[in-house]
């Protein structure tokens, strides 16, 4: 950790975004977590997002569990809602609340131990129910916090830090989310912001469940040779499928690709979602063959990264389910108590 | 773009605006460290051995350095250096024994200096110790130079510029006071090894207009006058008084007319108010005192009545109103309102519209070449005239400028007349000494404070006009106290402990990127400097300041940090897991004239 705070001084060119804000704006307190984390990179990358889509600090709720990587709401994001739940009940939490006040921006934020272990049961049903939400995997393979235990996600076969070798089938957490019907699925790296900057920003543009699972290097214990999950490693077997560019609403699109290349979909907030084939083959709305390229990548060794699942036509919990569409919060006597005539009239339905 | 290469000590040097900025070279982040640790005596000799006179200049000096300072690039206002130069003088001990101690094994060479003004003095100080017998030639019965007779005694105490003087006669020169040289063929005659020409730029420049001859018993040239004061000759003026001119004489004739019977003291001046050469906070100065500043007023005419016993009186100055306007070619030039022209009610004017240089005393033939200014050919790195042996510095080289440049052109020419006096090529120039030494004292502590504070710069105290006005040698600065000493030093931002990257330990985390506060890391392929400028995280548009680029990374992009408002707060390399980024403490220091300067033989 670092002892002083970070200074308030900022680049005197720093660019303001439509609320007049900085992205110093969106920043939360200095990080305690090891110097060199990946954590804290995705933590920028969130930053950096909001800050891009001009979102209202107040109009967000970070929730997160118990990890390093559900430490991390404390440093982005430090005039926004948050909301550390116990050991992997994270989903739980952030479900009834999204129930509660659909219009605010849902992150949540958990590590592969707070989810693939813990709150595997609690994060199946989150996606399965299609809450409207970013929800953010910070994937380092190990249990950072307790000295480096292998995790859920470690691969088969990866090293420990001690040279113990991984002797169980891990968990792929996109394929997990995929197969549940997550309808956003994406896979990146924290030392790669060009690419999970727009990911994060896809993603919170989508409207149902989101998963982004990035691997994020464990710099104490899990970025040595022998590891799946180091700086090295993650480099040197990267396949991006794809590139994404998020252009808001106000902003002119200027790139020209070559027909073929490059797909254009309007997300639900009107904004732009500009999607670079860099897999000639990897089709993003094809789940079958997507699954089919995951897995055969993986078998390979590979780190398949980028967009790898969208669904255009996306819909939410809320819409299942039928609820109010305003937040419970705003909602007076009149409506919450709607008299005996109509309690008669839900009875009569009932009979 | 290449790898920067930072064994070269220009590099780190730039990164130190104020330093670099300072014509002596002050190492001054060093010394504000010092007075933080409230180490005042080692603050003084830090400055002592750039600038020679801290007292006076922590009072009295043009300041280049703070418009340079980093912070005023993040901040609002830069650090007050200044000020912090007279905590050091004021709150040291003594520093004698800390000095070079007279006597000196002599070398057996003799150089003259002309002048005892502060670059005659300056290089006294760097050759005294090496053992020349140095002689020091002064028309005035102190020395001193302009130090005493144009700067008030309410802005610098005559105790201050006695005490600094003193240090240098206490190196045992042989002073020859109120000995002026006429002739320069006779002092080459001599048997001086080397002379040195410091007499400053000491005449008055003259306002030709009609009414100067017969009103001029009460039309005064500004820096004569001063002097006048300085010595006791003049001890009042009317109760109107007129100050000609917008710079720092001026502003230092009308404040010391305020003190002397000027009770309506007004400054008329040419040019607007920004573009006085005046600095800022002598303006601020004098305004205090209640002098309004005329501007956009040129003068016409001294009018004048016949007086009394038959010679004309001085009534006042006709004044035209100009505007300013940019000609065809851009250039501002000041045309006539045509509205008719204003008059103005004086007892006394001060002429002090600039000073001109003036060598009467040095013949045409003596093999001392002269421009066609008057001014006399002389090499800037060397300070070196066309003549061999001889040297000029401070106002009497390039014209009138201020005593830090006065006090760098001595070391300058002290190290040249070493040279010459050792045979060696004076255009060889020695290089700065560098120390360097790593901040790091544990996983994240450092030996420098790098916590940056966030306090405005503090305002110095000034004595109450009332009691000032009525005492001409009362100072009216009072300087920061102690507390408000450390609290303006804690403002400085360390810019001396550099960012040192290690490209090999470097496993591109973007740790450093994400923390800096400022955003000057980026980590990005490599490319010419024009687009790679454009192309960092936010542009570097500030051309003065350099790109630091790393060696090629493992994924053949490079790092590029602009130095442009890097805080020097260290959490780049706080957060740096491999320790890549160190913080360094680069100490440069010019070297002076002694065995360092010369060639290794």
């Amino acid at each position: 950790m670092t002892y002083i705070a970070k200074p308030q001084f900022h680049h005197p060119g720093l660019p303001k975004n439509a609320l007049g804000y900085t992205r110093r704006d969106y920043e939360g307190a200095v990080s305690t977590l090891c110097a060199g984390c990946g954590h804290d990179s995705i933590s920028a990358a969130i930053i950096q997002a909001c800050f891009d889509l001009d979102i209202q600090p107040h109009r967000v709720a970070k929730l997160s569990g118990i990890g390093c990587s559900s430490k991390t709401p404390a440093y982005f994001l430090g005039n926004s809602h948050g909301f550390n739940t116990v050991h992997g009940r994270m989903p739980s939490v952030l479900t009834g609340a999204n129930l509660a006040n659909r219009e605010l921006v849902y992150l949540g934020v958990s590590g592969d131990g707070d989810s693939a272990s813990i709150g595997i049961g609690q994060f199946v049903h989150a996606i399965r129910r299609g809450v409207n939400m970013v929800y953010i995997v910070e994937n380092n393979g190990v249990y950072g916090l307790t000295k480096g235990q292998f995790s859920a996600t470690a691969d088969k076969g990866s090293k420990s830090k001690k040279g113990a070798s991984n002797a169980d089938t891990p968990i792929d957490l996109v394929m997990l989310a995929m197969e549940l019907g997550a309808t956003y699925v994406a896979r990146s790296f924290s030392g790669d912001k060009e690419q999970l900057v727009p990911l994060i920003k896809g993603a919170i543009a989508h409207r149902g469940a989101a998963f982004i699972d990035v691997v994020s290097p464990c710099v104490a214990f899990n970025n040595h040779p022998g590891s799946t999950k180091s700086y090295d490693y993650v480099r040197a077997h990267n396949e991006a499928v794809n590139s994404l560019d998020i252009i808001s609403p106000r902003e002119e699109i200027t790139a020209r690709y070559p027909a073929g290349t490059a797909a254009m979909v309007t997300l639900h907030d009107g904004s732009q979602m500009l999607l670079k084939k860099l897999a000639e083959d990897y089709e993003p709305r094809d789940k079958i063959a997507a699954m089919q390229f995951l897995m055969k990548h993986s078998a390979a060794g590979q780190v398949v990264t980028g967009l790898l699942y969208a669904e255009d036509d996306s819909d939410d919990l809320h819409e299942h389910i039928g609820t109010v569409l305003a937040p419970l919060n705003t909602l007076g006597d009149a409506e919450l108590c709607p008299g005996s005539r109509a309690l008669a009239g839900i009875n009569a339905g009932l009979r | 773009m290449k790898p920067t290469d930072i064994t070269n000590p220009d590099y780190f040097h730039k990164v130190v605006d104020c330093q670099l900025a300072c014509p002596a070279h002050t190492p001054v982040p060093e010394y504000i460290r010092l007075i933080a640790d409230g180490k005042y005596s080692d603050a003084y000799m830090v400055n002592w051995e750039s600038n020679v006179f801290p007292g006076v200049l922590g009072r009295t000096c043009d300041r280049p350095c703070e418009p340079a300072c980093r912070r005023g690039r993040v901040d609002e206002e830069p650090v007050a250096i200044c000020r912090l130069k007279r905590v050091a003088a004021d709150n040291k001990d003594d520093v004698r024994a800390l000095m070079p101690m007279a006597p000196f094994k002599k070398n057996g060479k003799r150089v003259a200096c002309i002048g005892a003004g502060p670059a005659s003095l300056a290089v006294a100080r760097d050759l005294l110790p090496q053992g020349y017998h140095v002689v020091i030639y002064e028309a005035d019965p102190f020395a001193g130079g302009m130090m005493r007779t144009q700067i008030p005694k309410f802005r610098l105490p005559e105790s201050v510029l006695d005490e600094e003087v003193g240090y240098i006669t206490a190196l045992e020169p042989e002073l020859r006071l109120g000995q002026r040289i006429e002739s320069m063929k006779s002092l080459l005659d001599e048997d001086y090894d080397a002379i040195f020409v410091g007499t400053g730029a000491p005449r008055g420049r003259e306002l030709e207009l009609p009414g100067r001859q017969e009103a001029g018993a009460n039309i005064h040239i500004g820096i004569d006058w001063l002097s006048s004061v300085s010595f006791g000759h003049t001890t009042s003026i009317g109760r109107r008084v007129i100050v000609l001119g917008g710079g720092n004489t001026a502003m230092d004739c009308c404040r010391t007319s305020r003190r002397l019977g000027g009770d309506e003291v007004r400054v008329i001046v040419r040019s607007g108010y920004d573009e006085m050469k005046a600095s800022p906070w002598e303006k601020e100065d004098a305004r205090h005192e209640g002098i309004p500043i005329f501007n956009f007023l040129v003068p016409k005419e001294f009018t004048h009545v016949p007086g009394a016993n038959g010679t004309p009186r001085l009534t006042g100055v006709t004044f035209e109103k100009v505007k300013a306007e940019r000609d065809a070619k851009g250039r501002r030039t000041l045309v006539p309102t045509g509205e008719p022209d204003e008059w103005v009610a004086a007892d006394d004017v001060l002429v002090a519209v600039g000073q001109e240089n003036s060598f009467p005393w040095i013949e045409r033939d003596c093999g001392i070449e002269f421009d066609r200014w008057g001014m006399p050919v002389v090499d800037e790195k060397t300070l070196k005239s066309s003549h061999p042996r001889v040297f000029f510095g401070g106002d009497a080289a390039f014209g009138p400028k201020n005593i830090i440049w006065a006090v760098a052109h001595g070391h300058e020419a002290a190290v040249s007349i070493d040279k010459l006096c050792h045979d060696e090529d004076l255009q060889i120039r020695p290089a700065p000494g560098v120390a360097v030494s790593s901040q790091k004292m544990g996983i994240h502590e450092w030996s420098y404070d790098n916590d940056i504070s966030a306090e405005d710069r503090h305002k110095v105290p000034h004595r109450d006009p009332k009691l000032t006005l009525r005492d001409i040698k009362m100072e009216v600065e009072l300087g920061f106290d102690l507390k408000a000493g450390l609290a303006e030093a804690q403002r400085c931002l360390n810019c001396d402990v550099q960012t040192v990257f290690s490209t090999n330990l470097c496993i591109e985390c973007d740790a450093c990127l994400d923390i800096c506060p400022t955003d000057t890391i980026n980590f990005v392929p490599n490319a010419d400097e024009a687009d790679l400028r454009a192309r960092l995280r936010i542009p570097a548009i500030n051309l003065t300041q350099d790109l630091y680029v790393s060696e090629p990374l493992k994924t053949s992009r490079v790092m590029i940090k602009d130095e442009d408002v890097c805080l020097h707060c260290g959490l780049c390399a706080e957060r740096c897991p491999t320790g890549a980024w160190d913080m360094q403490k680069y100490l440069i220091s010019i070297t002076h004239a002694g065995p360092a300067c010369r060639v290794a033989k």
